[in-house]
């Protein structure tokens, strides 16, 4: 059955691939049949674990023996993987079935349905790990299948950029991960989790100096794991690809970009809890980085206009949520934001999937508007994605976002303090961005001049399926999994999957500050429905009296400039300058080409002594043999 | 005595080569063709069945072979371990494909074109084969020729040009290696080298005779600076030349620093580790900037392959059991990679006859099947998990990690330009609008052309999901090599 979870998506990638040329609407059944089975086995598994506590390690075979640098190809399933079976086949099923419908009309939907598969597959791969180098293939993996998923309509320069870009930053990340592996290789002798982290508590004193710096042996390793994570989990700084990101199909953003690979960060860095209990160094650092991305990525997030990359903008931040949460310890919680997170914003994502549909591929919500009567389910889903993603009372982002804030003020420590402060200011920003998006796209006024109003249409019932699907997760899962996740035993089932160093408090909080965060985001609806559809004339005004804020915030920060002055166009610039003036002005120059120039010279210099005339050869003769003379007589 | 299947190895190319001379030519030189192509698959089985019954759990020579040659003085001396055993593999691999892929390709005078590649093979598989330094040197150099001819008959416009260059480089360092041949002659008093392991080479001559052996395979290798030579010799070479000039001739000089510099100058080779570093280092992101900017496709790989092989400098002088089964993975995984590469530009520039990148573009839309192998290989270049080209290079660096930090840092930064530079190729080639109309019109790879690179990419993807049969191969020898270096530089540090 494990197998049989894991290698269904391969088997579907592969025959999907071949296309529909044995049946219409081959592919496309096939891989969704696969991955559907593949889901409710592994809702099997993990009904099977929490009632039964039935996990295992099964070795496919080995990978790599060099020396005692050994890997195997393995599942490893435990609770912690389980978890991320159920949500990474869950989503991606529902995501297959949806793509059936919203890719109707493109020609290549075999490859796409293929590469969704083995998307699937390799972040099964990842999640299932019992070493590094399996989790590091899994890691390369998915970014590949982003990579080509990005770039699928590879006529649009635009999606081929972004798809380079996201491979590219990825591999910057990969580069920390990579780092972080050689490290734990080279001090504990072997790469297997279990073997790993049992010998961490033996290196806690471990100092090295690297790079001319003193730093502890775990505290390096965490930072470079972490580079990995804020690579794949498009942290700040290493965030710039997943807005670009968008320029693939809506599908794509909702199963690669918002609910799955895009947590494998927080996975790794849940996954290696073991190491980054001891440093907290790391720990700090990781809350700090994950504040830093909330709040950012929710600021941009006030002032887009694509619909998909608004939410793109939300994921970065609620991705910031779960290392924050990671970052103080509350790895069970983040765990848990992780899980409700998928089906809010899963559900968000093809929700504006099927806005786009209605809009017939318009994506600036300013084109939108007023349409909630021609799409009555979209609006209502989109209605309850919102609701869960700003945390509206007893929906599951209420629950689990409510519970980061709650765990960090629970650390009673400065920076604990602090980021429970940021996690309530970006739950505000959270909410006045989600329902500017809502209240722009379906209420107020028709602004589409493209389209007329009665061409909008709902989408077919094979997308509204998953969208309904996912509705029902985004409002019960919360409820319904809190006390499994994050409640008073919660131990129970994590195990040992997920380490504490000291018990997890679960002290009574205020009750003010209980109810804070909730009574904002209530608020925060009418607020953000008088400015944004009552009354748009006041934030025009505000926006023009702070034009350089305005600027600074839909610019993004600046960072993609940023990094075109110092990375892109100064490699570009050495590039050339190594090739025209290293190898071909110097290496070249001096090189062969020189020494054959000097020789011929010198070849030429020799030849004029060739006259040909006698009485040259024979005045040369005599001089000669006037110098040997004198020689001799002298001596 | 049994039977010298070694010898049969090295010398069944050049007899065919000799049926090849005699043959009629006919219109389409099939006779040529198929004797060719039989005779280097015939090779290729021999091969794979030196390889099935050799003992892998032994680290000695095999298959000896020993014949004296000149007065007692040379003698002519093969035998293979678990290192070489897989480069001959590679060689008679790779041969069959380039032969396969000349019907397409060479127009005029198959005939002799075919011969060239024949010869060639024999001195390639000589070089892995010999246990004697003159033996190795004679293999070594006469492999110049033919290649020196492909380029210069075969070649593109600057044919004449690369050819020298390819030459004069190459040449310059050999003499060098051919007087250290001549010094260890005198100072040994033998040049078998097995011999040459047990006597041991006086530290004192170790730092001189180790940079001669250096100079000529720093250029063959080839390493910064003296790498200007491969990209024109490439650019220039017809296609089958350039597959082999990359997947195999590249090769000789890893594989010298294996059987050579590391176990004859153990000493020197950890004296001069920093200089070899900071070359492989240079090569790794030099060149792959380098690269970046080039705007021919042949070119580009050749730039790709230099800091491939930066790689691979790196990981053999880490003399560590990854490091160093790592750079013998790499090269394998280069060559099967390699070749690939230059044989999916001349798909193209069969079609077109143009090696610029700004001439394609889009070819996806028209070549399905044809973007779909480049995208693979272009992955494989880039050292996706899953592909040999991953392995080769996470276990040099794992490697390098134990002795330098600051190195391995480095050089794991390279795979990140890396991945810059082959997607960047892709996307230019095979993404985006044709603007071409000529690419328009181009027709899809056909059978015999799936076929060469189909082999490839199942060997690329296997090996990458499962290289114990690889890893196995020369484990134990590796180990030998290991123990070997050690114990000369424990003994050295006492002395």
């Amino acid at each position: 059955m494990e197998y049989a979870v894991i290698f269904l998506p391969l088997i579907g990638a592969i025959i999907g691939f071949l296309g529909n040329s044995v049946i219409k609407y081959f592919s496309e059944i096939i891989t969704s049949l696969l991955v559907s089975i593949s889901a409710v086995l592994s809702i099997f598994i993990f009904w099977n674990g929490l009632q039964n506590n039935v996990y295992g390690n099964y070795k496919v075979f080995e990978w790599v023996s060099s020396g005692n640098f050994v890997a195997n190809w393995s599942i490893n399933l435990d609770p912690l993987s389980s978890v991320m079976l159920v949500v990474v086949t869950f989503v991606s099923a529902l995501v297959h079935i949806y793509s059936i419908g919203y890719m109707s009309h493109d020609p290549h939907k075999p490859r796409f349905m293929s590469y969704l598969s083995l998307f699937t597959f390799s972040m099964l791969v990842l999640v299932v790990s019992d070493n590094f180098l399996q989790l590091f293939f899994g890691w390369e993996g998915v970014g590949l299948c982003s990579y080509l998923l990005i770039g699928f309509w590879f006529k649009k320069e635009s999606a081929n950029n972004a798809a380079i870009k996201a491979f590219i930053v990825n591999r910057v990340g990969d580069f920390g991960l990579a780092i972080g592996i050689f490290l734990i290789f080279f001090y504990f002798g072997t790469i297997n989790f279990k073997e790993v982290f049992d010998l961490v508590p033996q290196f806690i004193e471990n100092k090295l100096v690297f790079l001319g710096f003193e730093a502890s042996l775990i505290t390096l390793i965490c930072l470079f794991l972490f580079i990995g994570a804020m690579g794949k989990s498009a942290q700040f700084l290493l965030h710039t690809w997943l807005p670009d990101a968008m320029e693939g199909p809506t599908p794509v953003s909702a199963l690669i970009h918002a609910a799955t690979m895009v947590t494998a960060g927080v996975f790794l860095v849940v996954r290696c809890s073991p190491l980054f209990e001891y440093s907290q160094t790391a720990l700090n650092l990781v809350t700090v980085v994950g504040m830093i991305t909330a709040v950012f990525a929710a600021s941009v997030a006030l002032v887009q206009n694509d619909i998909k990359k608004i939410v793109a903008y939300s994921t970065c931040s609620q991705l910031g949520y779960m290392f924050f949460a990671a970052g103080v310890g509350a790895y069970h919680v983040a765990m848990f934001h992780l899980f409700t997170h998928a089906f809010f914003k899963a559900l968000l994502f093809l929700g504006s999937g099927s806005v786009i549909h209605a809009f017939k591929d318009e994506q600036d919500i300013r084109n939108m508007g007023g349409v909630r009567k021609k799409l009555p389910y979209t609006y209502v889903l989109m209605l309850i994605g919102t609701l869960a993603l700003t945390g509206f009372p007893f929906l599951s982002g209420f629950y689990s976002k409510d519970a980061i804030i709650e765990f960090a003020y629970l650390r009673n420590s400065s920076l604990g303090n602090y980021a429970a402060t940021v996690g309530i200011f970006t739950a505000f920003l959270t909410s006045i961005y989600s329902w500017r998006l809502f209240f722009k796209t379906f209420h107020g006024s028709y602004n589409n001049k493209n389209i007329p109003i009665e061409d909008t249409h709902e989408s077919p019932l094979v997308m509204l399926f998953p969208l309904l699907l996912l509705g029902i997760g985004a409002v019960f899962s919360g409820y319904l999994f809190k006390d499994t996740f994050i409640g008073h035993h919660s131990n129970d089932f994590w195990q040992s999957s997920i380490f504490f160093l000291s018990e997890i408090k679960h002290e009574s909080i205020p009750l003010w500050f209980l109810i804070l965060t909730p009574t904002l985001v209530v608020i925060s609806i009418p607020i953000s429905f008088y400015y944004f559809i009552q009354n748009t004339g006041i934030l025009e005004e505000f926006k023009n009296t702070n034009l350089p804020l305005y600027k600074f915030l839909i610019n993004k920060w600046y960072i993609d400039e940023l990094y075109d002055l110092i990375f892109v166009n100064p490699s570009k610039k050495i590039g050339s300058f190594f090739w025209k003036k290293g190898d071909q002005g110097f290496i070249d120059r001096f090189g062969p080409d020189g020494i054959s120039k000097v020789i011929k010279k010198l070849s030429d210099k020799a030849g004029l002594f060739q006259t040909g005339f006698i009485y040259d050869y024979a005045f040369v003769m005599l001089l000669g043999l006037s110098l040997l003379l004198t020689y001799l007589i002298l001596n | 005595m049994n039977f010298p299947i070694l010898s049969t190895l090295i010398f069944l190319p050049l007899i065919s080569s000799f049926f090849i001379f005699l043959s009629k030519g006919q219109k389409n030189n099939y006779s040529a063709i198929y004797i060719s192509l039989f005779s280097s698959l015939a090779t290729f089985i021999l091969s794979i069945f030196v390889w099935y019954s050799m003992d892998f759990s032994s680290s000695e020579f095999q298959f000896l072979e020993e014949q004296s040659w000149i007065n007692n003085f040379i003698k002519f001396k093969l035998g293979v371990d678990g290192i070489s055993i897989l480069f001959i593999i590679l060689t008679t691999l790779i041969t069959p494909i380039c032969i396969v892929s000349c019907i397409n390709s060479v127009k005029d005078r198959i005939k002799e074109f075919l011969i060239a590649i024949l010869v060639l093979e024999t001195f390639m598989i000589g070089v892995f084969c010999s246990l004697d330094l003159v033996v190795f040197y004679l293999f070594f150099e006469a492999g110049l020729i033919p290649m020196f001819l492909i380029i210069g008959v075969w070649g593109g416009p600057r044919r004449v040009y690369s050819a020298f260059k390819f030459f004069l480089f190459t040449l310059l360092g050999s003499v060098l290696m051919l007087a250290a041949i001549i010094a260890i002659y005198w100072i040994t008093g033998t040049t078998d080298i097995t011999q040459i392991y047990e006597i041991k080479i006086p530290k004192e001559y170790q730092n001189l005779l180790w940079l001669a052996f250096f100079s000529s395979f720093a250029v063959k290798m080839p390493m910064w600076p003296v790498h200007t030579w491969l990209p024109d010799a490439h650019v220039e070479a017809p296609t089958a030349g350039s597959v082999i000039l990359a997947a195999i001739l590249l090769k000789m000089a890893g594989y010298g620093f294996l059987r050579f510099s590391v176990p004859m100058f153990p000493l020197a080779s950890e004296y001069f580790t920093p200089l070899i570093y900071t070359l492989s280092i240079i090569a790794i992101i030099y060149t792959s900037l380098v690269a970046l900017m080039q705007e021919d496709m042949k070119k580009l790989i050749a730039y790709s392959s230099v800091a491939h092989m930066g790689y691979v400098t790196l990981g053999i002088f880490t003399f560590t059991k990854q490091g160093i089964e790592g750079s013998i993975y790499q090269m394998i995984s280069h060559g099967l990679i390699s070749a690939a590469l230059f044989l999916c530009v001349g798909v193209v520039y069969d079609r077109l006859h143009s090696r610029m990148i700004s001439t394609y573009g889009g070819i996806v839309n028209y070549l399905p099947k044809y973007s779909f192998l480049f995208i693979v290989f272009a992955l494989a270049g880039l050292g996706l998990p899953g592909t040999t080209g991953f392995l080769g290079e996470f276990l040099v660096l794992t490697g390098a990690f134990q002795k330098s930090y600051l190195v391995a840092m480095l050089a794991t930064f390279g795979v990140v330009l890396g991945a810059a530079y082959m997607l960047w190729l892709t996307k230019r080639v095979i993404f985006g609008v044709t603007n071409n109309e000529e690419v328009k019109k181009m027709h899809d790879v056909n059978k015999t052309e799936i076929c060469m690179l189909g082999i490839l990419t199942f060997l690329v993807v296997v090996f990458g999901f499962y290289p114990a049969p690889l890893l196995e191969t020369f484990d134990i020898s590796v180990n030998n090599l290991i123990n070997n270096y050690e114990m000369a530089i424990s003994s050295g540090a006492i002395e």
